[in-house]
Formats: C-alpha cells, sequence, structure tokens
C-alpha cells in the first residue's frame, strides 16, 4: 500500500530569513527550513536536529555553497551538510534527513511521511 | 655517586653549541663543567663576522651570556690559556693552576694560514679571524686609501667585503687561476670575478707574492712572482686555516700528516679520555672548514659523553650557499666532478650573469653536485637531489634551464624523503617537521620555534616554508592566502575591495569580486570586515545571514544549543543595584551565573526566545551588550589603581573604563582583549592582553600583541609614559592597523609575529607615521567610536528584529524538547552524555 503523505503548512513567506534558516515545528518534530533566493531551488527543508550532537540548531547555521553543493554548516561543530541530499561532506555516514518543501501562494509547505505521523501520534 | 670532571678547552661556536647540546642531556647532572677559552670574549658568531663592520657589537653576535653559563652550572674561565695536557695524570695546566678532568673536549679550532712570504710580519699585514683581528683591521684602515686581501676564498672575499665597507679600495689577490677554487670551476669563477668587479673590488688571480716592502705611494707594497707590483696600505691575509692543534700535538696525541688532532668516529683521540671537534679535529682525513660539520660533531659528542653507544659522526656537506659582496654563489657536492665516469650540464648566460653547472651520475640518475653563480634560486632544489639521491627526471637540464626555455620543474616538498635533512645547522630532517606539526604546531613560526630549523645560517628559510605549507595543506590546513574557494583574496585584500570600492553588502562583493555563494568561512568575515568599515547594525537585513550564530543572536551559543549572557561592566566596576538586577534576572530566567575571567558576570542557559525578553530588562536597568559574541573588544580588565590602592600610581580604573568605551563594538580579525594596571605590581595582568597598559610616575607605558590563549605571549613594550591622549592615539592607531591588515581570526600576537620587520616596523608605522597613514588611521577610529550603538537595545526596540528570536517560528510558545537540566553546586546546568537527568 502507497504510503499516504501530507503537506503541511509551516510558515508563510513572511517567516523566512533570505540566504538563512528558520526552525518550524511539525508533527515529524523540529524542521529547519532555508531559503536561498539567488539559486533554483531556492527553498530546502531539513531535520532542525544536529546529528552529532542531538541540539535542535542546524536553521541557525550559515548557508553557503562548497564545490556547488548547498550547504548549511552547523553552529555547533561546524559540519556541513547538503541541503538537498542531507549528507554531510565531512563525513559520509551521517546525514540529515531531508523534506519536500514548495511555495502555495503565500504559505509554506512541508511534506511530512504519514508513517511518522502515525508514530508521532502514538 | 661523585661527578666527574669534564673540560672544556675552547670557547668558540663549536665548543658553545657542544655545550648546549650537553646540558640538554640527562648525562649533564653526572658531570662538574669548565670551559676554557683564550680570547677574553663568549663564544660568539663567526659566520656572521663582517656585520661588525655594520654596526653589531659582540652583545649582537654573540651566542650565548654569563647567565647560560651560570645557570647551567658551568664554570667558564676567559682568557685563560691552557699551556699544557698531562695525559697520564689527567690534568691541564694553565698560568692560574692546575686542574684535574675525567673527560677533556678540545675545540680549539683553527687559526689563519699566512703564507711565508718576505715581510709579512710588517704591523699592517693582519688576519680575518676574531673581533680582535676585526678591531686590528678598523684601525689599521684608519688613515688608509686601500687594502688588499691575499686569497679569494670564501673568507676571502667576505674580507674584500669588509674592506670596501670601511671605505677602501678594496684588492683581491689570488694564487690560483680563479677565485673559490675549491668550489667554482674556472666558468664560475671568472664570472664571479667579473661580477666582483663590477662591484669595484679588483681581482688579480694567479699572482703569487714573492714580497712585501716599504711602498712608495702606500704603506706598502707587493711584488709578484710575474715581476708586476702593488701598492696598497693594508693586507689581509686569508689563505686558508690551520688546525690549532699545537697542545695537542705537544701532548703526542695521534695527528695528521698535515695537521689536525686524529679522530674516530666518536670524536674520540687516539686518547680514550680526550675528544676533539670542530676546525682542529681530523676526521677521515678531512679537516672541516665550515661551521656546519663542527656542530654535527658537537652533537656527536654530547650523545657519546651522555652515554649513546650508536652516536656517529659519518662526514658531513660541504655545499655552501653564499651571498659575496651581493653576488649570489652556490656549491653542492662533488662540483669537480670528480666522481669517475661523471657527466656535466652546463648553463651559462653571460648577458645575465647567470652561470649553472649540474654534475651528474653516469648513468644520468642521481645529481653529484653543482655549481651556480649569480642566482641561487635552483640550490634548494639541485641540493635536496644530491643530498637525498632522489631520481632525476628524464630532462635533467630543465632543472638549471630558465623559465622560458622549458621552465625549472621545482621539487616539491612532497618528493623529499623524511630523512631529507631540511637545516643542516641544527640537523632538523624532513621527518623532525612532519613531527612537530602532528605534535600540535600549526604554522611556521611555531615550527621554528620548536625544531630551531632556520634559526641558524637561515640559508634554508624558503625550503623550510615550503615543506611546512605542504605538510600543514596534507592535514587540511588551509595555507593558501585566499579566504576560501569564493574568493581568491587575503582578508587584508578583500578589506581594501570593501573600502576602496565602497562595498556594502555580501551580496555585491561576491558578484563583483567572487564566485558562487559564500559559505562559513568568507561570510563571517566580510560581515567583520562590512562592520568595521561602516559600523552598520549587524542584524540589518543585508547582514543577517553573514553571522555565525553567536552574532545572529548577539549571545554565545553553548553546547546545550542555549545561549549565555553577558552585560558590559567597563572596567570591571559595577554598583550594587546593577548587581542586584543581574542576580533577580538569572533567578528569574533560572540561569547559572559566573564570574568571567575578564571581569564580568556570565548568564548561561538563555532559550533563544528568551533572549530579548531577558536583554530588555537588563538595559532597562542601564546595562549595554558586552560584545561577548563578537570578534571584538571583549573587555578592558582593572586593577583598583590609586583610588584604593597604597600602590597605586595612575587612575588604573578610570582609564580603564575610557578603554572600554571608546573601544566597545569595534569588529576585528580576532577578539581583543585589553587590561591596565594601576602600578607596576601589573595586578590586571596586563601584559597578557592584545593590549596592556600599566601605569607609571609619569603616565602610561603600552604593551601590545600579548596573548593568553593557546601560544601565551608577554606584550611588548611599545612606548613609554604616555600622557592619556597620546595613549588614547597610540591605541588607535596601532588597532585600526591591526583591523586593516590581519588576516582572518588572526590575533595580535601573531600578527605581529608575521608583520615583516615586526616590533621596529610597528613602531615606524605607528610612532614615526612612516606610511603617512596615521591620521587616516585615526579618522577610522573615529567614525566608529562615533557611530557605536548598542546591538541589543537596537534589536529589542525592533519587532522585526525580534522576530528573529523565536524558537520556532510557527509555534512561538512551543519550548525546544530536547533540553535536560541537572542541579550542581545549587546551580542549574546541561546534563552531560550519559548522565540521568
Amino acid at each position: 500500500m502507497k504510503a499516504r503523505t501530507s503537506w503541511d503548512v509551516v510558515c508563510t513567506v513572511e517567516d523566512l530569513v533570505p540566504e538563512s534558516g528558520v526552525a518550524v515545528w511539525t508533527e515529524d518534530g523540529p524542521v529547519a527550513v532555508f531559503y536561498l533566493p539567488h539559486r533554483l531551488p531556492a527553498l530546502f527543508a531539513v531535520s532542525h536536529t544536529d546529528p552529532f550532537t542531538g541540539k535542535n540548531v542546524l536553521a541557525r547555521g550559515i548557508t553557503g555553497d562548497l564545490k556547488g553543493q548547498p550547504v548549511v554548516a552547523s553552529p555547533l561543530y561546524k559540519q556541513h551538510f547538503n541541503l538537498q541530499t542531507g549528507r554531510c561532506l565531512e563525513d559520509e555516514d551521517v546525514a540529515v534527513k531531508t523534506y519536500p518543501v514548495l511555495l502555495d501562494g503565500n504559505n509554506v509547505r512541508v511534506e511530512i511521511p504519514a508513517v511518522n505521523k502515525e508514530s508521532a501520534a502514538a | 655517586m661523585s661527578k666527574k670532571t669534564l673540560i672544556v678547552i675552547g670557547n668558540g661556536m663549536v665548543g658553545h653549541h657542544f655545550l648546549e647540546q650537553l646540558v640538554a642531556t640527562p648525562a649533564a647532572a653526572d658531570f662538574d663543567i669548565k670551559v676554557f677559552g683564550e680570547e677574553k670574549l663568549l663564544a660568539y658568531d663567526r659566520v656572521h663576522l663582517s656585520e661588525y663592520f655594520g654596526g653589531s657589537t659582540h652583545a649582537d653576535l654573540a651566542m650565548g651570556t654569563a647567565d647560560w653559563y651560570a645557570e647551567n652550572n658551568i664554570d667558564l674561565r676567559l682568557c685563560e690559556q691552557v699551556t699544557g695536557i698531562d695525559r697520564d695524570n689527567q690534568t691541564i695546566t694553565t698560568p692560574v693552576g692546575e686542574y684535574s678532568y675525567d673527560e677533556l673536549v678540545l675545540a680549539t679550532g683553527s687559526y689563519p694560514f699566512v703564507p711565508p712570504i718576505k715581510g709579512n710580519e710588517h704591523p699592517h699585514c693582519l688576519v680575518y679571524r676574531t673581533l680582535e683581528d676585526l678591531d686590528s683591521i678598523r684601525a689599521s684602515a684608519d688613515g688608509a686609501k686601500t687594502g688588499v686581501v691575499v686569497g679569494g676564498g670564501l673568507l676571502g672575499l667576505e674580507a674584500a667585503n669588509a674592506l670596501k665597507s670601511l671605505g677602501l679600495d678594496a684588492h683581491v689577490v689570488e694564487f690560483a687561476p680563479r677565485l673559490m677554487p675549491v668550489q667554482l670551476d674556472s666558468d664560475g669563477g671568472a664570472l664571479l670575478k667579473h661580477k666582483i668587479e663590477e662591484l669595484g673590488v679588483q681581482v688579480h688571480t694567479e699572482k703569487a707574492t714573492t714580497e712585501i716592502i716599504e711602498g712608495e705611494d702606500a704603506r706598502l707594497r707587493m711584488n709578484f712572482s710575474d715581476d708586476s707590483h702593488l701598492e696598497t696600505d693594508l693586507i689581509v691575509f686569508s689563505a686558508g686555516i690551520r688546525p690549532q692543534d699545537a697542545l695537542a700535538r705537544a701532548s703526542d696525541l695521534a695527528m695528521g700528516e698535515r695537521g689536525g688532532i686524529v679522530i674516530n668516529d666518536q670524536c674520540t683521540t687516539s686518547d680514550p679520555h680526550i675528544h676533539a671537534i670542530g676546525e682542529c679535529a681530523l676526521w677521515s682525513e678531512k679537516i672541516f672548514g665550515l661551521v656546519a660539520p663542527g656542530y654535527t660533531m658537537a652533537r656527536t659528542l654530547a650523545s657519546v659523553l651522555s652515554g649513546d653507544e650508536e652516536a656517529a659522526f659519518t662526514g658531513a656537506d660541504m655545499s655552501t650557499k653564499l651571498k659575496l659582496l651581493g653576488v649570489d654563489v652556490g656549491s653542492i657536492g662533488d662540483a669537480h666532478a670528480q666522481t669517475p665516469g661523471s657527466r656535466n650540464i652546463r648553463f651559462n648566460d653571460e648577458q645575465a650573469g647567470h652561470y649553472r653547472r649540474m654534475v651528474i651520475s653516469e648513468d644520468g640518475k642521481t645529481l653529484l653536485g653543482a655549481i651556480l653563480v649569480g642566482d641561487n634560486s635552483h640550490y634548494d632544489t639541485l641540493l635536496q637531489y644530491a643530498l637525498n639521491g632522489i631520481e632525476l627526471p628524464e630532462q635533467p637540464e630543465t632543472l638549471i634551464l630558465p623559465e622560458s626555455q622549458g621552465g625549472a620543474p621545482t621539487l616539491g616538498p612532497d618528493a623529499l624523503p623524511e630523512t631529507a635533512s631540511i637545516c643542516s645547522c641544527h640537523n632538523v630532517s624532513k621527518g623532525d617537521i612532519c613531527g612537530v606539526i602532528d605534535a600540535g604546531c600549526s604554522d611556521l613560526g611555531s615550527v621554528k620555534t620548536e625544531t630551531k630549523a632556520s634559526t641558524g645560517c637561515g640559508g634554508c628559510a624558503a625550503l623550510l616554508k615550503n615543506v611546512v605549507d605542504s605538510e600543514l595543506e596534507k592535514r587540511g590546513v588551509e595555507v593558501s592566502k585566499d579566504i576560501c574557494e569564493h574568493f581568491p583574496y587575503s582578508r587584508q585584500d578583500l578589506f581594501n575591495i570593501v573600502k576602496v570600492n565602497g562595498i556594502r553588502t555580501f551580496r555585491t562583493l561576491i558578484r563583483e569580486h567572487g564566485k558562487g555563494h559564500g559559505c562559513d568561512i568568507c561570510k563571517p568575515a566580510v560581515a567583520s570586515i562590512l562592520a568595521t568599515c561602516w559600523n552598520e547594525h549587524i542584524l540589518a537585513t543585508d547582514h543577517v545571514p553573514l553571522q555565525d550564530t553567536n552574532d545572529t543572536f548577539m549571545a554565545n551559543m553553548q553546547k546545550n544549543g542555549t545561549y549565555s549572557i553577558v552585560p558590559r561592566i567597563p572596567g570591571g566596576e559595577i554598583t550594587p543595584d546593577k548587581l542586584i538586577v543581574l542576580g533577580e534576572v538569572a533567578k528569574e530566567y533560572n540561569l547559572y551565573t559566573k564570574i568571567t575571567g575578564g571581569q564580568r558576570v556570565d548568564l548561561f542557559g538563555a532559550t533563544l526566545s528568551e533572549l530579548p525578553d531577558i536583554w530588555e530588562k537588563l538595559i532597562a536597568a542601564g546595562f549595554e551588550t558586552g560584545h561577548a559574541y563578537g570578534k571584538s573588544l571583549r573587555t578592558v580588565k582593572s586593577c583598583v589603581g590609586n583610588t584604593w590602592c597604597r600602590y597605586g600610581v595612575q587612575d588604573s580604573v578610570g582609564m580603564a573604563i575610557t578603554l572600554e568605551n571608546r573601544y566597545k563594538g569595534l569588529r576585528a580579525p580576532h577578539k581583543v582583549k585589553m587590561a591596565v594596571s594601576g602600578c607596576t605590581r601589573e595586578c590586571a595582568e596586563a601584559q597578557s592582553k592584545d593590549f596592556g597598559v600599566i601605569a607609571t610616575e609619569n603616565g602610561w607605558n603600552l604593551y601590545v600583541c600579548g596573548n593568553g590563549g593557546m601560544r601565551p605571549r608577554h606584550g611588548d613594550l611599545f612606548a613609554t609614559d604616555l600622557s592619556d591622549e597620546e595613549l588614547i592615539r597610540t591605541i588607535d592607531r596601532v588597532v585600526m592597523f591591526y583591523v586593516r591588515t590581519a588576516d582572518r581570526l588572526q590575533r595580535t600576537s601573531v600578527w605581529m609575529e608575521n608583520l615583516e620587520g615586526g616590533l621596529d616596523y610597528l613602531k615606524q608605522v605607528v610612532l614615526e607615521d612612516s606610511l603617512g597613514i596615521c591620521d587616516e588611521l585615526e579618522q577610522h577610529m573615529a567614525d566608529l567610536v562615533g557611530t557605536y550603538q548598542c546591538e541589543w537595545k537596537t534589536a529589542v526596540e525592533d519587532p522585526e528584529k525580534r522576530k528573529r528570536f523565536r524558537e520556532f517560528v510557527n509555534a512561538p510558545s512551543k519550548k525546544d524538547p530536547v533540553q535536560q537540566w541537572t542541579t550542581e553546586r545549587d546551580q542549574r546546568r546541561p546534563v552531560v552524555e550519559g548522565e540521568p537527568a
């Protein structure tokens, strides 16, 4: 059976900070939404939790690009994460969860997997 | 166990080096050490003897100090010539008395050879060996017009340079058909002669002096075997050296046929308790007339005496690289192609005055020797090929051809084996350098300190830098001056680009001068530069995404993702009312409270969304941001000064507050700390700060570029007895010069260490305005001081900026669920991993 998903509205365009991230609360936990207006796509959503420390801080990292990949640097110990794949550049065994994200009019929507919704509810 | 007596005869470079090496071993404790020196001066650097004519003093050239000998319990007896050795009773005799020894070291060196020419005893016939000799030459040059050096070797050309520097018409007379016959071939010697003559020194080769008589137009006349003659006012003999071995000869030690004390690989003579090192020693029928082999013998013997049975002297490389009268000369290994079957490659550019010769093995695979005249830029590479037997490239000539004729591939430091000798003065190999880098050295300066590499003759400086850069790069340390992949510029370049072009945003800078979108390296660096240049609020929309989290949220992120709060307490002075406010706020938000090392109060454990509320309360009570988060001025520490202290001579608290208020908020490449002490008791520990001020009876002494961080450094005394105005003006200038020219994240201490010319240069720029920029520096500082704002005040008053502090933008009241706390010493702190909450 195909897993059901839902596109939750997490914030509006006004909440976004250009070239940076904001943290939103979703039914899948804290998610960092990045808005990089000078590239395509311009919106990225990854888990807000830094996998190296378990702290919810990734939205507060500096964004940029390394060798063409869009990245955020964790503000704690500065590891870089590819915003598209979630992959850590310094340690290929580590990755953060990524979420599909889109702009729907003035709303920013993140796709939350239903299975996680159910487990979060349970 | 009673101590053994070790006597060293001779206090020259080699004798001194031996003592340095010996006292560094545990065996030093087993010996009572006595040193006898014939000269009245402590060991000094003879390699740089000619600098004595350039104004250097004995103190500048000295290798140690009397204190050093005393600290190491070495009994140093200068002006006491040893006149005899009694081997049977193990004693030595001097005019003062008799001394017994268990081990005896002869480091008596050599004396200049004066050829047996009739008339050579004339009072204006001199030699070039000791500082006293130089004094005699100087005295003789007084009233003289012309000077001749007999001998066209290394030392002779040095001596000719010395005569020239004394204002004489200098001549060099050489018996052989060319200069430097030992190191150079005929083409090289001819080119060197040509170049030296261009510099105004007359060179006469193939001249044998038959007699020295009274002159007609000058003091002396030299008659040559070819019936020509030369008139001169003084003659310096520099025709080679002879080992100073009379003492050893008189005590029947085994000697070489032409002199020299015979030693084995352990630097021991035919008497097992007598050792010899340096130019008095004959090893494998060779006398080494350079300092490096003497140093190697000194190290060997120190190891031998400390019980190392493996230690052995196995010969020394006689390659040399010099600048003689400003002309580059290099000679490596088998320069004269004496190895059977060896072949030569020569490059001779008479136009440019460059001569290069390579001697390669029969199979063309290894470099045996080389000669360079006029340009030593190929020396380091060639030396490494020769010393390490590295296989030559297929077309070895490319190593000496000029770039335009095919390019000269330099030997990358990676190609060198671990055993490659980088610094021969101090016997430092590439492996040693890798070792200290692995142990934590992360820049050239610390590698030099740790290994002593390049602190002897300095000839290996360029090679050392290459090796260090390459090894650091391999370990992921950025060595290129480029700040990151987005900008091909150093921080200083970027500063100038921003300032000159009036660029106000990162976006404009990267579009016009960089590429890509930036990263966590260049963005904060540019944010700092923009702040220094234009001083706009760091949370202005354009600047927010550039900042590290600390600057973005104007607080320090701690290990659990919460933040700390540090209000400014200028000079550490605070009223009871304000202290109470801090306590109340800390209590209300359950913050961990600690006094910092810089006389402030740190409040820990605030969540992102609590920060603006907390600051609103603090600002209402009269506090302002302490910039504890920024690469900026942190604190100005102070003692209580003459307000309360019985000893204080100035108002250190008042000055600290003035300084802190003046420089607060100023963005710099690294954090900056200052301190002001009210007297020389230094209770504020000012000398460990970037800028340290210590009160004197007459004003203030300023110390700059100290550091209490990972690599502590005391500040250097920069100016004395300054008035209040002079002090502030001087600090203004140094701070701005640092901010403008330092690298990213470079502390003032490292900045100063890397500044060409160091402290003296900085003094010229700041105190004498040698660059004519002091007005500009002061004006820039005045602009910054005039545009100061409390960043937190601006932020809490602006609803848009406050929005940035929401923990979750779609759930403002939601608390971060991962925080876990425990209590220790009555305060809340984060739970550490593995600890139950």
